[in-house]
C-alpha cells in the first residue's frame, strides 16, 4: 500500500492562513458559547445535580432548614410545578420552566454544621461523589469563605447563601465564588444616616465584637461609618464565640461615659448579649441627658425570635424582609408562604435566589460549564427578585442593590412580624470601589472548569 | 471600686450556676463513683422545663378573626390561651407571667423520675467499669439528651422571660450608699444568687440533721462498712443521683430568664463545672461550691476589657490557668478528701 501526499501548494498554505487568521480575529462574543466540553461533573444524562450545603445541626440549624426550604422551592420552580414563585416578576426570561438546559434538577444536600472542615467536607463530597455541578448555602462566613475556596479548587460554581462578611467579596474572593447576600460594609453605610438621624452625631459608641473575622470586618464597618459622621468610639472589646454570659462584658459599658452599644455579634451570641444587655437597663438608660441606645448592625428575623421583646426599638440591617412589597417578595413570599405556612426569612430569600440566579445564568450561557457560567453572572443586571435592581458587579462577584434598615417593632401582630422597615437605603449609598481598603488584599484570578 | 464590686456581682451570678452543677457532680461522684458527663444536659433539660411549662400554659384556641389579615391575605387566626379563658384575662396573663417560678414545682418531679430512669437504666451498668467508659457513656448520653430537645424544640434560643415584677435592674450602688446609676444589677440575677443559696444550703442541711442524710455520708466515707451493717446503700445512692439531678434542673429552671435555653447550653457550662469539681476537690461538697464562686468571680474579672487588653485571651483560659495551679500546689484541689480517685 502507497500513501499518497499531496505536495504543500502556495494556494493552499494560503487558505489554511486565513482560515487561522479568521480563526483568531473572531470576536470572544462567538466563543463564549463555547464551553460545552471538558469540565468537571458535566451532566450527560437527562438530570443535573445541585448540591445544597447548609447547617442542618449545630447553632444555625433552623437557619439551614429554612434555606433548605427555599432551595427546594427553587428546585420545584425551575422544574416547572408549583407556581412558579419569582421566575415570574425575574427582569430575564431565560428561565423556562423545564430544568436548567433541558434537563430536570436534582439536589443533594450537605450539613456544614457551622465548621469550615466539615463544610469543606460535606462540599467534596457532593462534588466527588454525587456529581454536584454548583455548591450554595450557608449561614457562616467561616464556611463560606472555606467553601468558596474548595469550589475554586475543585471547579465548580459556588453561590454564596447567608455570609455578611466583607472578605467573602474582598481579600477571600474567588472567581468561582458568587455572593448575593449585603456584606459588613453595606451595613456600616445604611445605618449610620439612620442613626444620625435618630440618635444625632455627637455619640460615644462602645463596641462588644464577636472574636471571629466577621466580628471584626462588620465592628470596622460601622465604627469607621459612625466616626464619618461625627461619633467617638470610646472601647471596642472582643467577646469569645463561645461565650453565652455576656454580663461581664455589659457592665464596664456602664462604667464608660458611652451612650450607644454597638453588638457585633450574631446568631446565638446577639441573642445572649442583647438579653444581657436590656436586662442590666442599658434599654432604659439616661447617659448625660440623653437616652442610652443599642444598636445591632446585622438582623435576622430568626434572632429576633430569640431574642423576643429585647429587640423592640432596637435598629439593625437585613438583606431583605418578608413584609416588602414589591412584585417580586410578594410572589416568593405567597409561594414559600402556602407550601410551608409561614414567611420565609432573609437567609431563605438570598439562597432562593441564588439557585434561580444561577440556573438563569446557565441558559444564558447555554452550558454548565463553570466558566461560562462566570462569564454570565458577570456584570449581570437584573430585577425582579425582591431587591429591586441589582447588578452582580464583575469585579468582587458582589451584589449591589438596595439595603433595608429595621427595627425591633414596638407592638408585633404575630411571631413573625418582630422587624419593621425604617428606610430602604438606595444602592448608591452602599456601593464602593472595588479597591476599597475594607476589601484590599484579593484578587478573583481566573475561573476554573475543573477540566 | 464600683467596677470590682460589680465584678465580684456577675461572679456570684455566674458562680451560683457552676455551683449548683458542681454540686450534684460532686454528689453522683462522692457516692456512685461515676463520673458523670450527662451533667450538663440535666441543667439544659431543667431550662427547658420552663419553656415546656411557658408552652403548656400558653396553649391557646384558635379563632377566626375577619376584620384583620395574616401575611398571606387570609383572615387572621387569633390565639387566645386557655388559661386566659379559664381565669380570665388578667389572671390568665399572670399565670402565664409566672411560668419560670412555677417550673421550679413543674420540674422537680420530672427531673428526678429522668434520674432515676438514667441511674438505673443506664448508669449503673457502668459502676464497675473504668472511668474512661463511664465518661464515653455518659457524654454520649449527653448528645442524645440534647438532640432530643433540639428535635422538639429547635435550634434557636428560645426567650422565657421572668415575671414582669422581677424585670430589668436596680441600683445597688445608691443602696450602699455609692454614687446613683454606676452599679446596676438585674433583679433576677439576685434572685438567682439567693434561690442557690437557698438550695446549696437545703443540699447540706438535708445530709447533715436526716438520717438519710447521716446514712449516705457514712457510705460516702466506707461505703463497704455501711453495707456490712445491712443498710442497703444503693438504694440511697440511687436517690442522690435522683437528687442530684433535681439540683442541676432547677440551676436550669432559674438560668432560663438569665440566657434564652439553647439545646447546647449544658455542654456550655459541663466542662467548666468537671474543673471546678477538680479544682474543689472531687469528691467535697463544700470544695464543690466554694470553687464554683471563686472560679465564677475570677472569670468575671478576667473579662474586664482593662485586664484584657493588658493580657490577651486571658478571659478565656483564666479558669483552666487556675485549676494548674491549685493543683500543682494542692494535687487533691482546694478541699479533697485523702484516697479519692487515687489507687
Amino acid at each position: 500500500m502507497t500513501l499518497i501526499r499531496k505536495p504543500l501548494s502556495r494556494r493552499s498554505i494560503l487558505r489554511a492562513g486565513a482560515a487561522g487568521g479568521a480563526l483568531l480575529a473572531t470576536p470572544t462574543i462567538f466563543t463564549s458559547r463555547a464551553w460545552s466540553q471538558g469540565y468537571l461533573n458535566e451532566p450527560t444524562g437527562s438530570t443535573v445535580t445541585l448540591g445544597f450545603n447548609v447547617p442542618q445541626t449545630g447553632p444555625y440549624a433552623d437557619e439551614g432548614a429554612d434555606e433548605l426550604r427555599a432551595y427546594e422551592l427553587a428546585v420545584e420552580h425551575l422544574n416547572g410545578e408549583g407556581d412558579g414563585g419569582m421566575m415570574s416578576t425575574f427582569s430575564s426570561k431565560a428561565l423556562k420552566g423545564n430544568g436548567i438546559l433541558g434537563k430536570k434538577v436534582e439536589y443533594v444536600t450537605g450539613d456544614t454544621q457551622t465548621k469550615s472542615d466539615a463544610a469543606r467536607a460535606s462540599a467534596k463530597s457532593m462534588i466527588e461523589k454525587d456529581g454536584a455541578i454548583m455548591i450554595t448555602g450557608g449561614s457562616s462566613s467561616g464556611v463560606a469563605v472555606a467553601v468558596q475556596a474548595l469550589c475554586q479548587e475543585a471547579g465548580v460554581i459556588f453561590m454564596a447563601g447567608l455570609t455578611h462578611s466583607n472578605d467573602t467579596t474582598g481579600k477571600d474572593r474567588r472567581a468561582n465564588g458568587f455572593r448575593h447576600f449585603f456584606n459588613s460594609y453595606m451595613s456600616g453605610a445604611a445605618l449610620a444616616p439612620v442613626l444620625k438621624n435618630a440618635y444625632g452625631d455627637d455619640r460615644k459608641a462602645y463596641h462588644l465584637t464577636a472574636d471571629y473575622n466577621w466580628g471584626y470586618t462588620t465592628e470596622q464597618a460601622v465604627r469607621e461609618s459612625t466616626e464619618a459622621m461625627g461619633w467617638e468610639t470610646v472601647e471596642t472589646v472582643k467577646t469569645p464565640l463561645a461565650a453565652t454570659d455576656f454580663s461581664a462584658y455589659i457592665t464596664p459599658v456602664l462604667q464608660s461615659d458611652a451612650d450607644v452599644l454597638v453588638l457585633n455579634h450574631y446568631g446565638g451570641n446577639m441573642v445572649n448579649s442583647l438579653t444581657n444587655a436590656v436586662q442590666f437597663g442599658l434599654r432604659d438608660r439616661v447617659v448625660n441627658g440623653r437616652d442610652f441606645a443599642i444598636v445591632v448592625p446585622l438582623y435576622s428575623r430568626l434572632m429576633a425570635k430569640g431574642a423576643g421583646e429585647n429587640v423592640k426599638g432596637i435598629f439593625g440591617s437585613t438583606n431583605w424582609h418578608w413584609s416588602l412589597q414589591d412584585e417580586g417578595s410578594k410572589a416568593f413570599v405567597r409561594s414559600f408562604g402556602q407550601k410551608y405556612g409561614f414567611p420565609p426569612s432573609q437567609a431563605a430569600h438570598t439562597c432562593y435566589v441564588q439557585a434561580l440566579l444561577y440556573a438563569d445564568a446557565c441558559e444564558r450561557a447555554g452550558t454548565f460549564n463553570p466558566c461560562g457560567v462566570v462569564e454570565a453572572l458577570e456584570g449581570f443586571e437584573f430585577d425582579g427578585l425582591g431587591n429591586g435592581k441589582t447588578l452582580y458587579r464583575a469585579e468582587d462577584h458582589q451584589c449591589f442593590k438596595d439595603v433595608l434598615v429595621v427595627k425591633g417593632k414596638e407592638n408585633p401582630s404575630s411571631e413573625f412580624d418582630l422587624l419593621e422597615i425604617v428606610e430602604v437605603t438606595p444602592v448608591e449609598q452602599v456601593t464602593y470601589a472595588p479597591d476599597h481598603p475594607q476589601f484590599a488584599g484579593g484578587a478573583l484570578g481566573t475561573c476554573n472548569s475543573g477540566a | 471600686m464600683d467596677a470590682i464590686l460589680l465584678q465580684i456581682l456577675n461572679g456570684l451570678d455566674k458562680g451560683s450556676a457552676y455551683a449548683l452543677i458542681a454540686l450534684g457532680l460532686t454528689l453522683i461522684f462522692g457516692t456512685l463513683g461515676v463520673v458523670n458527663f450527662a451533667h450538663g444536659a440535666l441543667f439544659m433539660i431543667g431550662a427547658f422545663c420552663a419553656v415546656m411549662l411557658s408552652r403548656l400554659l400558653s396553649l391557646s384556641y384558635t379563632t377566626i378573626d375577619p376584620d384583620r389579615t395574616d401575611f398571606l391575605g387570609n383572615p387572621l387566626k387569633v390565639e387566645t390561651p386557655y388559661v386566659e379563658a379559664w381565669f380570665g384575662p388578667e389572671t390568665g396573663a399572670a399565670i402565664i407571667d409566672w411560668s419560670v417560678p412555677l417550673a421550679i414545682l413543674f420540674s422537680i418531679p420530672i427531673m428526678a423520675v429522668i434520674g432515676l430512669v438514667m441511674e438505673r437504666g443506664l448508669i449503673k451498668y457502668f459502676y464497675k467499669r473504668p472511668h474512661a467508659d463511664q465518661i464515653l457513656v455518659t457524654f454520649g448520653l449527653a448528645i442524645v439528651l440534647q438532640e432530643i430537645i433540639k428535635y422538639f424544640f429547635g435550634a434557636n434560643p428560645i426567650p422565657t422571660p421572668a415575671p414582669d415584677v422581677f424585670a430589668g435592674s436596680f441600683d445597688f450602688g445608691a443602696m450602699i450608699g455609692m454614687d446613683p446609676n454606676v452599679i446596676i444589677y438585674p433583679y433576677w440575677r439576685i434572685v438567682y444568687f439567693l434561690f442557690a443559696a437557698v438550695i446549696i444550703g437545703g443540699v447540706f442541711a438535708f445530709l447533715q440533721y436526716t438520717t438519710f442524710g447521716m446514712v449516705v455520708r457514712a457510705g460516702m466515707a466506707d461505703r463497704q462498712t455501711v453495707g456490712l451493717l445491712g443498710i442497703n446503700i444503693d438504694k440511697r445512692f440511687t436517690v442522690m443521683f435522683a437528687l442530684a439531678a433535681v439540683v442541676a434542673g432547677l440551676a436550669g429552671v432559674m438560668y432560663a430568664p438569665i440566657n434564652s435555653p439553647n439545646y447546647h447550653m449544658g455542654m456550655d457550662f459541663l466542662v467548666l463545672s468537671f474543673v471546678v469539681v477538680v479544682v474543689g476537690g472531687m469528691g467535697s461538697l463544700p470544695g464543690a461550691v466554694l470553687a464554683g464562686f471563686v472560679l465564677g468571680i475570677l472569670e468575671s474579672f478576667a473579662s474586664m476589657a482593662q485586664v484584657v487588653s493588658l493580657l490577651p485571651g486571658i478571659n478565656q483560659i483564666i479558669i483552666y490557668l487556675v485549676a494548674i495551679v491549685i493543683l500543682l500546689t494542692r494535687p487533691r484541689g482546694l478541699m479533697g478528701r485523702k484516697g479519692v480517685m487515687e489507687s
